[in-house]
């Protein structure tokens, strides 16, 4: 149980610090209240869909802009808007933040602009990634060491 | 991502776990979610990738609320009370099956998150849909606030097709509100609201017989300004009313209706209901365009209705595209109707308007809408500056509209119904505002938009400044204005002024009575959902 408490502070502590970092927001809470026995890994299971949606999306951001004849903006701009819902779904608000700024340079249509906001997007679905990752292997630890998740208001 | 919910029995006085929802999204995270919380709240799911046909459907089917993303827990354990008072009333009126309510959630996307307010940015697509949300919402949660009213239905085009079909198909005169109920085959349908809609359906009839026997008196009458006459051979020949689309940057819009003063009953946007006008295939109309105008009951105190039966609408009536994206929403109130009908009498033929004879107690105003690339205003100055206004422009609204609200509102724009008009050079292209209202206060989160404008304000507006007397009500257009019960934007007619028009070259002639209060209420069920489904914006 030693192990278990410590772990669980240990998730505590680290839940906290996502939060006050700005990588999810109020929204992610939901989701990990919605998590229960009928659904033990939902968190995991509604974070793996987004990272590959936002896989997708980055994917197809970076197709739209490489276009030398001339980048289709509309297109670029539907994508960021769909992970900006997406972002907003999981609470991942950071990569929210970075979707708004994106949106304004798709709609001035300027290229430069949009390919830094790319760079950020990509970077923070990667930081997200690797909290989340973190966050999902210690609640795992807990169970594990026979403890429970708590919830980090 | 729409739901529906569906009542296996509609006395069910305990909570109705079991309740079916629909969830239609395309984002797969999203559906994940919801399924998971509605499961949460005993709701049985059922869920679809969304595609905008599907979607459509849900909320032509009557959707009955709207639920903003991101959807909190509470918000979605309140749906039920919702769909469930709606069904009580329903259930009430009908004699027959239960309805189905769905609600509908729509994906609000990250604007509306950002903005933490019901209607979202530039995300939500005017029309409707997105109009200024009622402000009553902390939460996003845009459940229907009235539920608590009575619903009223809300005469889209599809149904009032079928309206139409079942008519012609009993026959005109045998018809009867059980016999048309019974053809339409529209389960939450009541027979009252089949009867009322026949009423002003008859109405309608009568008018553009009238319309049609007075118009033929026109013939040659003068326009003062010679520059209308051209605006009226092109309104001739022009069909395509020109919407405010997206891309609301171009804000003019214009009417072109065939001057046929066709009798053609079978007009979808018909004689009142019109109210969401959902997919008003402008070909089909023929004939007078009636908007109803919604729900005075909404409306502020000074309101006024219109009700204006388009003489012509011909194919040049692109509801089509008009319904795609903003339509506005006006709710007004009957009261104001006959004092604005003394304050504009005396406005009418002024200034040279010879022409406005109105006859007897008809005045037939029609209005045309010159295709007024620069008396309208943009679209977006609407929506984004609310204290600008008093003076909205029809075309603005429309913009912003789109592209402000939410985008399950689209409001009609009812206004751009107006013109349509006639046939004869009589009416000449008189960019006619018809609205009367003075605050135009859009404040996206107000409800109460009274865009209806200040008439001084559209004429201004309209026309480089040129005053667009607003004549009397008492016009055969029918002005239908939906209204909007939530975040829609709640149009109120306020302080009708009528100006007098400095322009004779802008004179709009609009016929357009005034409905009589008691037709407007009750039978309507106002579906914002219906036409945030329209909007194009919501299925990006």
């Amino acid at each position: 149980m030693d192990i278990a408490n410590q772990l669980q502070r240990q998730f505590m502590d680290y839940s906290t610090s996502l939060h006050r970092e700005g990588f999810v927001d109020d929204q992610f809470t939901q989701l990990q209240k919605l998590q229960d026995e009928n659904s033990p890994d939902f968190v995991v299971e509604v974070a793996s869909l987004f990272f590959e949606d936002c896989e997708k999306l980055i994917n197809n951001m970076a197709r739209a802009l490489e276009q030398q004849q001339g980048v289709d903006f509309k297109q670029v701009d539907a994508s960021v808007h769909q992970l900006k819902g997406s972002s907003s779904s999981i609470g991942a608000m950071r990569v929210k933040n970075v979707c708004i700024a994106f949106r304004s340079f798709c709609e001035a249509q300027n290229r430069e602009g949009c390919l830094r906001c790319l760079q950020q997007v990509t970077h923070e679905y990667s930081l997200l990634k690797n909290k989340l990752q973190t966050l999902f292997r210690l609640e795992k630890q807990i169970l594990a060491a026979g403890g429970s998740i708590p919830i980090v208001e | 991502m729409g739901v529906e919910s569906g009542f296996s029995s509609p006395r069910n006085d305990v909570f109705p776990a079991g309740l079916r929802v629909l969830v239609v999204d395309d984002d797969p995270t999203w559906l994940k979610i919801l399924e998971k919380m509605l499961k949460k709240c005993s709701y049985e799911v059922m869920s679809v990738d969304g595609e905008t046909s599907r979607v459509m459907k849900g909320v032509q089917h009557g959707a009955c609320d709207y639920l903003l993303k991101p959807i909190r827990m509470k918000e979605l354990r309140n749906i039920w009370q919702h769909v469930f008072r709606k069904k009580i009333h329903e259930v009430r009126d009908i004699e027959s099956l239960e309805g189905i309510e769905s609600i509908h959630m729509t994906r609000s996307g990250s604007d509306m998150f950002d903005d933490g307010h019901l209607l979202g940015g530039e995300d939500i697509t005017s029309v409707r849909k997105r109009k200024d949300a009622d402000n009553k919402h902390d939460d996003k949660d845009l459940s229907d606030p009235s539920s608590t009213k009575k619903a009223r239905v809300v005469w889209t085009v599809d149904l009032h097709q079928k309206f139409v079909k079942a008519v012609n198909q009993i026959g005109f005169d045998k018809v009867g509100p059980k016999k048309i109920l019974d053809l339409m085959n529209v389960p939450w349908l009541t027979r009252e609201n089949v009867a009322s809609h026949l009423q002003k359906y008859r109405l309608y009839l009568s008018r553009l017989q009238k319309e049609s026997d007075i118009k033929n008196s026109f013939t040659g009458m003068n326009h003062s300004d010679p520059s209308s006459k051209d605006s009226t051979a092109s309104f001739g020949h022009h069909n395509s009313m020109n919407v405010m689309q997206d891309d609301l940057s171009n804000g003019a819009y214009s009417f072109s209706v065939n001057n046929s003063l066709a009798q053609n009953v079978d007009l979808k946007g018909h004689e009142g209901d019109r109210k969401g006008i959902t997919s008003v295939p402008v070909a089909e109309p023929k004939g007078a365009l009636s908007i109803d105008i919604p729900d005075p009951n909404k409306a502020k105190s000074s309101h006024i209705s219109f009700d204006h039966s388009l003489g012509s609408v011909d194919s040049g009536l692109n509801f089509a595209s008009f319904n795609s994206t903003n339509l506005v929403q006006y709710s007004w109130s009957k009261i104001p109707e006959i004092q604005f009908k003394q304050e504009c009498e005396p406005l009418q033929l002024e200034n040279g308007f010879s022409q406005l004879p109105l006859p007897g107690s008809h005045h037939h105003m029609q209005t045309e809408y010159l295709q007024p690339s620069a008396s309208i205003s943009s679209g977006p100055s609407i929506t984004e500056k609310e204290a600008s206004s008093s003076r909205i422009e029809v075309k603005p609204m429309y913009d912003e509209y789109g592209r402000n609200h939410v985008k399950h509102l689209s409001p009609m724009e009812a206004v751009d119904l107006f013109p349509v008009q006639s046939k004869n050079h009589t009416l000449h292209n008189q960019v006619f505002e018809p609205i009367s209202t003075s605050t135009s206060s859009m404040k996206s989160p107000d409800v109460s938009l009274n865009w209806l404008t200040d008439l001084e304000f559209a004429q201004r507006n309209l026309n480089g400044g040129a005053g667009i007397p607003f004549t009397s009500l008492s016009e055969d257009i029918q002005v239908c204005w939906l209204q909007g019960d939530c975040y829609a934007m709640n149009f109120g007619l306020q302080d009708f002024d009528c100006t007098e028009y400095n322009d004779p070259a802008l004179i709009a002639e609009i016929p357009f009575h005034l409905y009589d209060a008691p037709r407007f209420d009750h039978d309507h069920l106002f579906d914002p959902a219906e036409y945030s489904a329209l909007d194009k914006g919501l299925f990006a």
